[in-house]
């Protein structure tokens, strides 16, 4: 990809910003799907129509929504502290953005292929956590600041599993390259990790052969279980129901961005769905193969057209993302909001003790085995 | 050249947030400065080829520290209403202790032959050396380390608590 960018633009500093903007067309064109898909389909799960006026069936409410907050005033409180105010929303989105970085969208397209991959996920997340407690302090607002400390406390709270689960993965691939990690579930459908990992030898994008078998099988119920921790913990990240006590409509009018308006609000907004396409991506690129096709061949390379392939596995890649991220959606429109103790108690009691002993038991076997 | 030029990039990302932190009066700013301080010197583990103490450098820093650091002052301004400003005093002790570590840092620094290099070195990862030693050479100072922390852990709950439950 970036070759082909190459020899259309030449070596230069133009062809590496397009390289590296090719991330942010996706988000933008998922965050329109998202949107419809939101109103969309909690007004099914409510027995609604939802949007019908803007376009047939209302497909296209997301622009007029898009054009809504590019039309609206943007206003800075006067007792905010002006910088940090304006500041925030940037940050935040920059520190969503940063995490695609290092996701291989295809084969053919990973920004930056770095051998510490998923280390990198979790530490550059936590920007997002300073971009909130930025935004909850300079709007001076009760409020807003009630919702930062939540959502910092939440998060900080919840990266603790998040990032148990994916040192449970890296203990059985003994690789925290993303790149190791999708081409060792690479084949059939049987060899994701959530039913196992791999069942014969591959070798991985860094060149190392990983020994397997079926003898694997017995990874599956504990990479479930991961999968599931992992999951809550992405759904408590990214502040969706039933963790989005920060955000809590009844009770802090919208949390941390209760004074933001116009484009500010909406790099917020993207900030959000950008995270919850993260998480729904890493999720399938731990538990569910990536962008491998589940039928373990592609229609690229049975007609020769190395392009298709790239494509395809792009598109395994969204799809995949695009499922979980309509799961999230689905939860919110099901579950009611926890409490903040039993937040906390979910966290701290459940996830942590259990994160811990899934790890032991997947060190220990794969010690054995 | 490229690597020059992310060099006084990163170095300007350090070093002007660096000036903030100690000139600005309000400690919200300082803190939020040194968020690109913190980033900055990250940028600059990874012009040294250090990738995981980089990401090691955001994740404890920015990601514990910093947050740390901004919820204590925010939540004691907040809840006593007490207007935590830096300031201006006791000059003459601080001019002594800065010149002080000023001629040392000097000392130390002034003989050393630093290496220019005028490409982007390779970056092997650093991470299974790391690890390798940790689990090895330095397994020692490495659970020492721990246990001080938990035990730091500990003592910061014990504090916390309310005098009743203790004695209970």
């Amino acid at each position: 990809m970036e070759a082909l960018l190459q020899s259309f633009l030449g070596d230069n500093l133009l062809t590496l910003v397009l390289y590296a903007s090719l991330p942010l067309v996706l988000i933008l064109l998922y965050a329109l799907l998202a949107i419809l898909g939101e109103v969309k389909i909690s007004a099914w799960m409510q027995d609604r129509l939802g949007p019908m006026r803007t376009g047939p069936w209302g497909i296209i409410q997301p622009l007029a929504d898009v054009l809504k907050l590019l039309q609206k005033e943007d206003i800075v409180p006067e007792k905010a502290d002006k910088f940090l105010f304006n500041l925030a929303p940037y940050l935040s989105f920059m520190s969503a953005y940063a995490a695609f970085a290092v996701i291989p969208f295809s084969s053919q397209y990973v920004g930056a292929d770095l051998n510490i991959g998923l280390f990198y996920l979790l530490a550059i997340s936590s920007l997002n956590v300073a971009a909130i407690m930025m935004a909850g302090w300079a709007s001076n607002n009760k409020y807003s600041l009630y919702g930062a400390m939540r959502g910092v406390a939440q998060i900080v709270s919840y990266e603790v599993p998040a990032a148990m689960a994916l040192v449970i993965i890296v203990i059985f691939l003994g690789s925290l390259n993303i790149s190791d990690v999708i081409t060792a579930q690479s084949g059939p459908v049987w060899n994701w990790m959530i039913f196992g990992g791999p069942k014969q030898d591959v070798m991985l994008a860094s060149g190392t052969v990983f020994s397997a078998s079926w003898v694997n099988l017995v990874f599956a119920p504990f990479f479930i279980a991961t999968f599931v921790m992992y999951y809550v913990s992405g759904l408590a990240e990214t502040n969706r129901t039933p963790f989005d006590i920060p955000e809590a409509e009844s009770e802090l009018v919208s949390g941390y961005h209760t004074e933001y308006s116009g484009m500010k609000f909406a790099m917020f907004f993207m900030s959000e769905y950008a995270n919850m396409f993260l998480v729904s991506i890493v999720t399938s690129i731990l538990f569910f193969g990536g962008w491998n096709s589940p039928f373990g061949a592609y229609l690229g390379d049975a007609v020769g057209l190395p392009w298709l392939t790239a494509v395809e596995q792009l598109g395994w890649l969204v799809f995949k993302g695009l499922f979980f991220v309509f799961v999230m959606i689905w939860i919110r429109w099901t579950l009611p909001r926890l409490r903040v103790d039993q937040l906390m108690y979910m966290c701290w009691k459940v996830l942590i003790p259990f994160s811990f002993g899934i790890a032991l038991i997947v060190g220990f076997l794969v010690v054995v085995l | 050249m490229e690597i020059t030029i992310l060099f006084y990039v990163f170095a300007a990302l350090t070093l002007i947030p660096a000036f903030f932190v100690v000139f600005s009066r309000s400690l919200i700013h300082a803190a939020f400065s040194l968020l690109f301080t913190f980033m900055g010197v990250a940028g600059l583990y990874v012009l040294l080829s250090a990738d995981f103490i980089a990401v090691a450098q955001i994740m404890v820093y920015i990601g514990g520290i910093l947050i740390l650091l901004v919820f204590g002052v925010m939540i004691t301004k907040q809840v006593t209403d007490v207007e935590i400003q830096a300031s201006v005093g006791r000059t003459i002790p601080a001019t002594i202790v800065v010149a002080f570590a000023m001629v040392t840092l000097i000392f130390i620094l002034w003989p050393v032959n630093w290496m220019q290099s005028d490409y982007l070195p390779e970056i092997e990862g650093t991470t299974m050396e790391l690890g390798e030693l940790l689990m090895t050479t330095f397994i020692l100072p490495f659970e020492v380390a721990g246990i001080l922390l938990l035990v730091a852990v500990m003592g910061a709950a014990l504090i916390a608590r309310k005098p009743e439950e203790v004695q209970s």
